[in-house]
């Protein structure tokens, strides 16, 4: 492998943020509430896999290696990604809150990223921003319809609301790579998009008749390597059968 | 029952002339409930289906199959969801045909009662599962029940990819090390007599044919059609350069066909039975899903009604 440099560092970041949401979101198929909804979720982990492969196989153009390499021989401490995305999936009610909090944040990040610098970035993003349109779409209306459904399901989804509420923070955090990179152009400003998340999310929590969390806190650290303990566990699973036989194709 | 015998000609001669029975038309009590209960059994293999291969989508060995892994199990849905539909046309609703799966008086596809125990699993289903099904499927296209018709011509186009992707993984298993290649044969050991199976009984011990036949629900025999797969899958092993499991197998130069062994039925009725290994988990994680799924639904309901409301007050 080449040594890393920001841009691959950077794609990267974006990459396992997709790959690990897009492993999360598939546990739901022959799992979900009822077959149409088993079929949206399938849809949605189809995009995330898509657009992690993309990201995959720029940086290893750029680090002289293979989308597989980088998806199946990488450790949790080398992962990247922010941590929200590697929870695991929880009930219907945490998924679609989770899904909604990324969605909102993913159409503002890559509607800023079709204008990166990077001709390859912006092509990937292009097509990404698409699929986020849809994910956003139908994420919102789950919400909406889970949050003023029961009395049960209100309650699962404030709590789900509750218990990834403090994951957001990392989502707009911009630490000195990407400073660096949004200089180039290439990168965008994490911090310039809360307001606008802020509002999208308060809107829809409104119509969904749920409440903002009365309690805030913070936990960070996926860009470092420092994940939760669930990570490693399902890079377990995901990476056991690519590491048993090294060298081979499949 | 003389009342009813000009309708039942008129009927009969419907589908001797090979036209399509629609929703509407006039159909025999016995006729609608065979076909509720082929279809619906179809619906749920579909479904049922999708557990043992989703049991490797967390595991795919590259992104490239994990992709295409998913996007099968998810057809599989989505070919339940077709035949759901087809099937409500007779009358019976899909929440019926869920708790009649679940009570088990409502069958699906034994052969998913065996354990997809390696990734060449994945392949071997693909290709010989699937393969068996399409084999059916594609004598189903001309089945007298129009809805049931049209859907078999939408889900033999894709079941014809999922063919082609399960042996495509057995040719890069075939073509790959030594440990890949006992993989493949080991699932090809497994698979190839349940996939016979899949056909269903002899002609001469098959209780549901001889009526169904005359319907045209069923084009084709058990037998005609589990040798019509034979032939195609064995040139198909030779390209492999694996085997199938089957010291008699042989080309008959006078039948024009290939001889192959006696299937072991006594296997056949005991995973019915209930004695697979996967019976009680298959229908144990369709009902876990489908109760977490509860309140989804029900608040989905809810919301629904709520707004309906909503809109007559304003």
């Amino acid at each position: 492998m080449t040594e890393p440099s920001n841009l691959s560092t950077y794609v990267l970041r974006l990459a396992d943020d997709a790959m690990v949401l897009g492993q999360r979101i598939s546990e739901w198929t022959s799992n979900s509430p009822n077959l149409e909804e088993d079929i949206a979720n399938s849809n949605v982990a189809l995009d995330y896999l898509g657009r992690a492969r993309m990201l995959y196989a720029y940086a290893a153009t750029m680090l002289n290696t293979t989308e597989d390499e980088l998806a199946f021989m990488r450790d949790a401490r080398q992962y990247t990604n922010l941590l929200m995305h590697e929870l695991p999936k929880g009930d219907y009610a945490f998924s679609t809150v989770r899904q909604f909090f990324i969605d909102s944040f993913d159409v503002l990040y890559f509607e800023q990223l079709v204008n990166s610098s990077d001709a390859q970035l912006a092509a990937i993003a292009a097509k990404t921003l698409k699929e986020c349109r849809y994910h956003v779409r139908r994420s919102r209306d789950l919400m909406v319809r889970l949050g003023d459904g029961t009395e049960e399901s209100h309650t699962r989804m404030q709590t789900a609301l509750n218990e990834l509420w403090g994951y957001r923070h990392e989502l707009f955090m911009d630490d000195e790579l990407e400073t660096e990179l949004q200089q180039q152009g290439i990168a965008i400003t994490r911090t310039d998009l809360q307001q606008a998340w802020d509002a999208a999310i308060n809107d829809c929590l409104a119509e969904a008749t749920l409440s903002i969390p009365e309690t805030d806190w913070t936990v960070t650290g996926g860009r470092a390597g420092v994940h939760s303990e669930h990570l490693g566990h399902m890079l377990d699973d995901m990476q056991c059968l690519h590491r048993s036989y090294p060298g081979v194709t499949w | 029952m003389s009342d009813l015998a000009p309708e039942l000609d008129n009927f009969q001669q419907k589908i001797d002339d090979e036209q399509r029975i629609e929703p509407k038309d006039w159909m025999p009590e016995k006729y609608r409930l065979n076909l509720i209960r082929q279809m619906s059994q179809h619906a749920h293999s579909e479904v049922i289906g999708m557990q043992p291969e989703g049991n490797w989508i967390s595991s795919a060995p590259s992104l490239y199959r994990k992709i295409v892994l998913l996007s099968k199990v998810q057809d599989e849905a989505g070919h339940g969801l077709y035949l759901y539909s087809a099937t409500e046309t007779l009358g019976i609703s899909r929440a019926e045909m869920n708790s009649r799966l679940q009570s088990g008086e409502s069958k699906y596809a034994s052969i998913f009662n065996y354990p997809s125990l390696t990734w060449a699993d994945v392949g071997a289903i693909g290709w010989l599962v699937d393969g068996a099904a399409i084999v059916n499927q594609v004598s189903l296209q001309r089945t007298s029940y129009g809805p049931y018709a049209r859907a078999m011509i939408r889900i033999c186009k894709e079941e014809s990819f999922h063919q082609r992707q399960g042996y495509d993984i057995m040719v890069k298993l075939a073509e790959g090390s030594k440990e890949q290649r006992e993989m493949a044969q080991d699932a090809i050991n497994r698979w190839w007599w349940p996939s016979l199976m899949m056909f269903g009984p002899h002609d001469s011990d098959s209780v549901n044919s001889q009526q169904s036949m005359k319907w045209k629900i069923k084009r084709q025999s058990n037998d005609d059609l589990r040798q019509k797969f034979v032939d195609q899958t064995v040139q198909q092993t030779e390209i492999l350069k694996l085997e199938l499991p089957d010291p008699d197998l042989k080309w008959n130069e006078e039948r024009q066909h290939y001889d192959f062994g006696e299937i072991d039925w006594d296997e056949f009725y005991q995973v019915i039975k209930g004695n697979g290994h996967c019976n009680r988990d298959r229908i144990k994680h369709h009902v876990s899903a489908h109760e977490e799924g509860a309140w989804v639904r029900d608040a989905m309901t809810a919301y629904a009604e709520k707004k309906a409301q909503r809109k007559e007050v304003a």
